[in-house]
């Protein structure tokens, strides 16, 4: 056997890492169910599965989260028992997931040598943390103060600042879950750049992904979960409906099935928005029987229109009315009255009551018009949930599993019913299918096509192109806080609508 | 507790689980029973319901503010200041006692509305703004007394007596404080608020719950259920003492947590305090009975808190 030490200079194509017969249950649920896995030097293994699939347990698996009810993970050869985070570390394995290990409030910098911060005398050298740190930055290509909070930057900033951790460890296999769902198209190629670099310096990458179409772009070998088992090792240059059979064990028709409606009244005017600094002069309006989307960078101020628009945050000048009635300011519960719901762009932080049941969160928004005298109608609100849980086929056990072990595609439906629940008119949907698995995708698209069929109106922020070219009717493009342009949805391409996302905005208040 | 463990486990293996402090209780007071001859005696267990009746109350009203993840350090002293008031407006000021009740309850009502507009509407952490009240609740119920106990008003005092001959009237009012904590929790809107709040205020917000209002009841509520535990604890001792029930918000937190609450918020329930509060309660008295020494309560209490909440983890943790 060689040591770990040789192993490190390994030429690209040897086998790094391998799992075999991977099994892990959970009460209830058998996460994985027999899962092999074989990771070579130098290059990109993408990981392929809906949500539910087992992805999830399998990298939680590899950092050490979890443990194997059997099987086992040989790196170099050579079984290994990873029973934490610092058994991945010595084994070279460095995950990024979703959710970002990173301490707000302290700089990047301190965030790179967390735990290992470069001492001089027993204290911190604060100016060899920095050097370091811009080392780092450097070889992963970001331009970023070192001495900023990372509770500054954006969120694909912050990736990037999550990757330069990684390097810092110096991590040989390196597994990045669904790195680019949060992440524009001009982020996501300089994402992809590191990458391939890091690619080529013979670092084993692990990539998630649900964008079937970056597949090709950026992986090497593909392999499929499927219901806890990993089904096919196949290239990555393996066509998108092969793959997508492979994934759901079924074919699916259409990726995208708008069903376009009939235009009626509209339902939501908002005219001369602006909160200075952040969003400026915001006019539009959305029919019944319309899907506008809203499409622009991230940072463009989608998110906070939408939030202003819905009362979540105040704005200093415009109006919103929806259905003819005016609403006030920075009120979330008038906004609800009128007809107005808000699907956030944070499922978890933001959408859901992540430790109570499917049934208490379908009835959030319902609950103060089932109350009489105080006293909440449940038995009412819960035979009005479980119709909506079986309207949208959220997969579960019961209404009272908590939604915290739904899946994130089960999840987004539980935030989306609530509003059918409460018989929204107006949805504001924000990213509604970020992290999504491609089979709840269709489901959610289904269902917006369902609501425009009957008359609700529905508007739809999303960084993901093809979303908002398959599914909008029109599509609103956002730029510097402004609204730069409209686009009709038929005809127009990703580069038309990138053209004017990145539009320098003449006389815009906002940076 | 997620349905797919209970599919898993048998019926009592999860009952046990959800349920580990009533086990606790009961165990306790089988163990104390064998080792002592007075323990299980009518007597004995109705003593040790009025030893748990005033932290009983406290805790039911701390339960709701910790399960909109907040915390109430300040109900010890509104317990007292409560009872000051009640005393010194129908002695001092000679107003009718059922005036003066009235009074009193709405004082507690009040420190809970201030606690509750400093944490919604001025920011403050629960723990500053309650921790502020503490000290300015105990502190005017000295200013009002002078600190000296003022004779409470006989009638009010019957409520430190019994029913008959037997049954003390503090466990009566404990366990309709206890009904009306559950009905408030389970049935009412601004129970089922405190849960989502508790568990999500942001997600709460994005709902149409009007945080800030239901932030208001749920501390007002904390405040009134202090002000009835301050009265039955003066009528206990026919006066009102402006240095009663110092220290018992921590007890009253002790119970709400040992009955299975999480100080994060969205969990608990007002069995589960009133089982908390009981096992206190008996634990100091099996001890007492078992002549074990005042200081090594303390400990034995400590250790008692920290275990609950270690075995409530750990099996959580299990379980995700």
């Amino acid at each position: 056997m060689m040591s770990s030490d040789k192993a490190r200079t390994r030429a690209h194509g040897t086998e790094i890492l391998r799992a075999e017969g991977l099994r892990k249950g959970f009460p209830g649920v058998q996460a994985l169910d027999g899962v092999d896995l074989t990771l070579r030097a130098g290059e990109v293994h993408v990981l392929l599965g809906e949500n539910g699939a087992g992805k999830s347990t399998l990298i939680k698996i590899l950092s050490g989260a979890y443990r194997p009810d059997a099987g086992r993970v040989l790196v170099d050869g050579q079984p290994v028992e990873i029973r934490g985070a610092g058994d991945a570390q010595r084994l070279g394995i460095a995950t990024i997931y979703q959710e970002f290990n990173l301490v707000p409030q302290l700089t990047v910098a301190e965030n790179l040598s967390l735990g290992r911060p470069p001492r001089r005398f027993g204290l911190v050298d604060r100016k060899r943390m920095i050097e370091q740190a811009e080392a780092l930055l450097d070889r992963v290509g970001v331009d970023v103060d070192p001495r900023t909070p990372v509770g500054r930057l954006g969120i694909a900033r912050m990736q990037m600042v999550e990757i330069a951790k990684a390097l810092a460890l110096d991590a040989r296999v390196l597994i990045m879950d669904e790195p680019t769902a949060v992440l524009t198209t001009g982020e996501v190629e300089k994402l992809f750049a590191i990458v391939r670099q890091l690619r080529d310096d013979g670092v084993s990458i692990v990539f998630i992904t649900h964008h079937l179409e970056e597949i090709a772009e950026i992986g090497d070998r593909v392999t499929v979960l499927r219901d806890g088992r990993s089904v096919a090792e196949v290239p990555a240059g393996t066509p998108q409906d092969e793959l997508i059979g492979v994934m759901v064990g079924r074919p699916i028709d259409q990726q995208y099935p708008r069903q376009a409606a009939g235009r009626g009244e509209p339902l939501l005017k908002v005219s001369g928005l602006t909160r200075t600094g952040v969003f400026d002069d915001v006019s539009f309006e959305v029919r019944a029987g319309e899907v506008v989307g809203v499409a622009g960078l991230v940072g463009a101020g989608r998110t906070e229109v939408a939030r202003a628009v819905f009362g979540a945050d105040s704005y200093d000048a415009g109006e919103v009315v929806v259905r003819g009635r005016r609403l006030p300011k920075g009120d979330v519960h008038a906004a609800m009255e009128a007809g107005l719901g808000l699907v956030p762009e944070d499922r978890k932080g933001q959408g859901l009551v992540l430790g109570a049941d499917i049934g208490e969160n379908l009835g959030l928004v319902t609950m103060r018009a089932a109350t009489r005298a105080g006293f909440v109608d449940r038995a009412g609100q819960r035979g009005a949930a479980a119709k909506v849980a079986e309207q949208l086929g959220i997969r579960m056990t019961g209404l009272d599993q908590e939604v915290r072990t739904l899946s994130g595609g089960n999840q987004q439906k539980v935030v989306i019913g609530k509003w059918l629940v409460a018989d929204a008119h107006v949805l504001i949907l924000d990213e509604p299918t970020r992290g999504i698995d491609v089979g709840a995708k269709v489901e959610i698209y289904q269902l917006v096509n369902e609501l425009t069929a009957a008359g609700r109106a529905v508007l739809m922020i999303s960084s993901d192109l093809p979303e908002i070219l398959g599914m909008s009717d029109r599509i609103l493009v956002m730029a510097r806080g402004r609204l730069v342009g409209e686009l009709p949805a038929a005809g127009t391409t990703q580069d038309d609508v990138m053209a004017l996302a990145v539009t320098e905005v003449e006389g815009s208040r906002v940076q | 507790m997620s349905s797919n463990v209970l599919a898993r486990r048998s019926p009592a293996a999860s009952w046990f689980a959800e349920n580990g402090a009533l086990v606790a209780l009961v165990v306790l007071v089988v163990a104390l029973s064998l080792l002592s001859a007075d323990f299980l005696s009518v007597t004995n267990l109705l003593n040790v319901g009025v030893q748990a009746a005033v932290t009983a109350i406290l805790a039911f009203g701390a339960t709701f503010v910790i399960v909109t993840g907040g915390i109430d350090l300040s109900v010890g002293s509104v317990a007292a200041l409560s009872a000051i008031v009640l005393a010194w407006t129908a002695t001092s000021a000679g107003l009718p006692w059922p005036v003066a009740t009235a009074v009193s309850l709405a004082v507690g009502v009040v420190c809970g509305l201030v606690n509750a507009a400093l944490i919604a509407y001025g920011k403050l952490p629960p723990f500053i703004a309650t921790l502020a009240m503490l000290g300015i609740a105990r502190g005017l119920a000295l200013v009002i007394s002078q600190g000296s106990p003022i004779a409470m008003p006989d009638a009010v005092s019957t409520l430190g007596g019994t029913f008959g001959d037997y049954l003390p009237i503090p466990v009566v009012v404990m366990v309709i404080m206890g009904l009306i904590a559950a009905v408030v929790l389970n049935r009412t809107y601004p129970g089922r608020a405190m849960y989502a709040i508790g568990g999500n205020e942001e997600a709460a917000r994005l709902s149409g719950i009007k945080v800030n209002r239901q932030k208001l009841i749920t501390y007002a509520l904390s405040g009134a259920f202090a002000a009835v535990a301050g009265i039955v604890l003066a009528s206990r001792l026919a006066s009102a003492q402006p240095q009663a029930a110092a220290g018992y918000e921590l007890d009253a937190i002790a119970a709400v947590v040992i009955g299975g609450a999480s100080l994060s918020g969205g969990k608990g329930r007002a069995l589960g305090t009133f089982v908390g509060a009981l096992i206190l309660a008996v634990l100091r008295n099996g001890l007492n009975l078992l002549s074990v020494s005042a200081f090594w309560q303390q400990v034995v209490i400590g250790v008692v808190i920290a275990l609950a909440v270690l075995v409530d983890t750990l099996r959580r943790r299990g379980t995700n």
